[in-house]
């Protein structure tokens, strides 16, 4: 369950992981089914495109207090905002940080490290294993260790969001499955949730469902517009 | 070769490796940041050699160099960017020097923004540099394009000895898509590099690269020489283009790059309701297909870009009927949506009939 993960949860990956996709879609859920205030922060310093601020209005419409760049959504300026800081201080809110990509967009964290509680953060880290960087066991350890070592933090779970966007199937995910799993088994880490968008996976069915680790996290499209 | 999801920028700098390309210099700027980071990661793991120059114009001046030496060469930088190149594009034209330049469309004039943009149609197919010349001009509308196209860049620049143009909106740089990265491009008869290049001179014999012409009777003799032999030869040879629900088509939009694409659902959408409409989609937009635009059946070209109607001259130069070129189209970085081509054509046209 959502509301069962650590108070602040922070989303990182490799880059082009599906990250945002899946934060977004994760405060979608976590919103529904948490009685909580929840805070969302787009500190992703990485990326020009595809940012969550360019969906504030949905996030927000999901009743989540959202924070981003203060300098407008279109800038190509690494801002963020000192309203961050907030939601690790007011322990009424539950936090979801968006990173950017590698371990240059975890760098971020540093300012915020003597503020992270271990003993309440979640270090989520997003696997899409059609990524060239991230598409072998080795591969993926070590893009976990590089995360690891830039922000000083331990990863506490890993995301199966295998995909090769509109052209996803569920062997897609399977394949991912076992990867994750060896994975997982080397490093002691759990997949905690595998997502995929709904209307994509069409040929998936409760059969593989059940070979697939972890909560299953259907998505729609956020950051993917229609003819993309 | 299975399918990976890469993003345009990324595939761009790989399908340049592939295609056997060892150097590249440029400037960093958004939106094509990712080239340069990828080439500085990867070329020298393949013995090539990646240099961040002080400028842009010093990035096209050593592209110069490395492409006289007969080296795959390529740089990239978006629309300010492009801008600065322009002078050394020229030289590589006078020079006959192939290489690549990779362009990916932001908001401007000026700074701008970061936003994708086609507004740089005209700097690609007009020339921003000086002198009578043209350069082939690419436009892709996806990645897999993007990395099919680099790849065939790479043979042109060399087959005819000249710069080639990939030019991109700044969204196919930063779209995440699955791509094959295996595709082999077309193979073309190449001169020798013993004929040319330097460094490859046969014994009793020096190549040199000339950009001063002392007297005018010898440039204009050159000069007529590229519009007589090598022209009509990428005109020939080079033109591409796709056409898409075509066949019964009464109507038809004019577009390319990723604007291109959001026609193509405006276009399943009009059909959906019983219109005839189309979309011809230009790939190469110097040379500017032709043929497409003989089809009498069509009433109305509607060109859509992201810009102010760049390409709307060629159009109506190419159907031969200005009154019947329409366009619509967002600049400054916007993009526009379906929808709102829908509308358009609805309100110009009548909508289904």
């Amino acid at each position: 369950m959502v509301t069962d993960d650590k108070r602040v949860r922070i989303i990182s990956g490799h880059y082009g992981s599906g990250k945002t996709e899946f934060a977004v879609n994760y405060a979608a859920r976590l919103a529904r089914q948490s009685d909580h205030k929840i805070a969302f922060a787009d500190m992703d310093i990485v990326n020009v495109y595809f940012r969550s601020r360019e969906v504030r209005d949905k996030i927000m419409a999901m009743g989540i207090r959202m924070i981003d760049s203060s300098v407008g959504a279109g800038a190509d300026l690494p801002a963020i905002p000192a309203e961050s800081f907030a939601p690790f201080e007011d322990k009424s809110y539950e936090y979801i940080i968006d990173l950017g990509g590698n371990d240059v967009g975890t760098i971020v964290l540093g300012r915020y490290r003597q503020w992270i509680d271990l003993a309440e953060t979640d270090f989520f880290m997003v696997v899409n294993i059609f990524r060239p960087d991230t598409n072998s066991v080795e591969k993926i350890i070590s893009s976990k260790e590089s995360l690891e070592q830039a922000s000083g933090l331990q990863v506490t779970g890993l995301i199966n969001n295998a995909n090769l966007a509109r052209g996803t199937t569920a062997a897609d995910l399977l394949k991912a499955e076992t990867m994750l799993s060896q994975v997982s088994r080397q490093t002691n880490v759990p997949i905690k949730y595998t997502s995929y968008v709904e209307e994509i996976v069409t040929d998936m069915t409760e059969e593989i469902k059940k070979q697939l680790s972890g909560e299953i996290i259907p998505m729609t499209y956020f950051m993917r517009e229609t003819w993309m | 070769m299975a399918k990976v999801m890469m993003k345009g920028n990324e595939a761009i700098a790989k399908a340049a490796i592939l295609a056997g390309c060892r150097y590249f210099m440029g400037y960093p700027i958004t939106p094509q940041n990712e080239v340069p980071e990828y080439f500085s990661r990867e070329l020298p793991l393949v013995g090539g050699t990646f240099v961040q120059a002080e400028s842009e114009v010093a990035a096209i001046n050593m592209v110069y160099g490395a492409g006289a030496s007969g080296a795959r060469v390529m740089t990239s930088s978006s629309s300010p960017g492009i801008a600065l190149k322009q002078e050394g594009i020229g030289y590589c034209v006078k020079g006959e020097i192939p290489c690549v330049v990779v362009s990916m469309m932001r908001g401007g004039p000026g700074l701008g923004t970061i936003q994708p943009s086609q507004s740089d149609y005209l700097q690609a197919t007009r020339g921003g540099s000086n002198g009578d010349y043209h350069i082939p001009v690419l436009a892709p509308g996806s990645v897999q394009e993007a990395v099919d196209f680099v790849k065939e860049s790479f043979e042109i620049a060399q087959c005819y000895r000249t710069p080639v143009m990939v030019l991109c909106d700044g969204l196919i740089g930063q779209m995440m898509e699955p791509v094959e990265l295996d595709h082999e491009p077309t193979k073309r008869e190449m001169p020798d590099l013993s004929t040319w290049a330097l460094g490859y001179s046969p014994k009793g014999k020096t190549n040199t690269v000339i950009n001063l012409d002392i007297d005018a009777p010898n440039c204009e003799k050159e000069n007529i020489r590229f519009f007589e032999e090598k022209y009509p030869a990428i005109e020939k040879n080079e033109v591409r283009w796709e056409e898409f629900m075509m066949d019964d088509a009464e109507y038809a939009f004019v577009s390319y790059g990723t604007t291109s694409r959001i026609i193509k659902n405006a276009v399943k959408a009009l059909r959906a309701e019983g219109m005839k409409i189309g979309l011809v989609r230009p790939q190469t937009l110097w040379p500017f297909p032709q043929k497409p635009f003989e089809n009498k059946n069509i009433k109305k070209w509607i060109v859509g870009e992201m810009n102010m109607g760049q390409m709307v001259p060629d159009v109506q130069l190419a159907c031969g009927r200005k009154e019947d070129v329409l366009f619509y189209g967002r600049t400054g970085g916007m993009i526009p949506t379906p929808e709102e081509y829908i509308d358009f054509v609805k309100k110009e046209l009548g909508g289904a009939k």
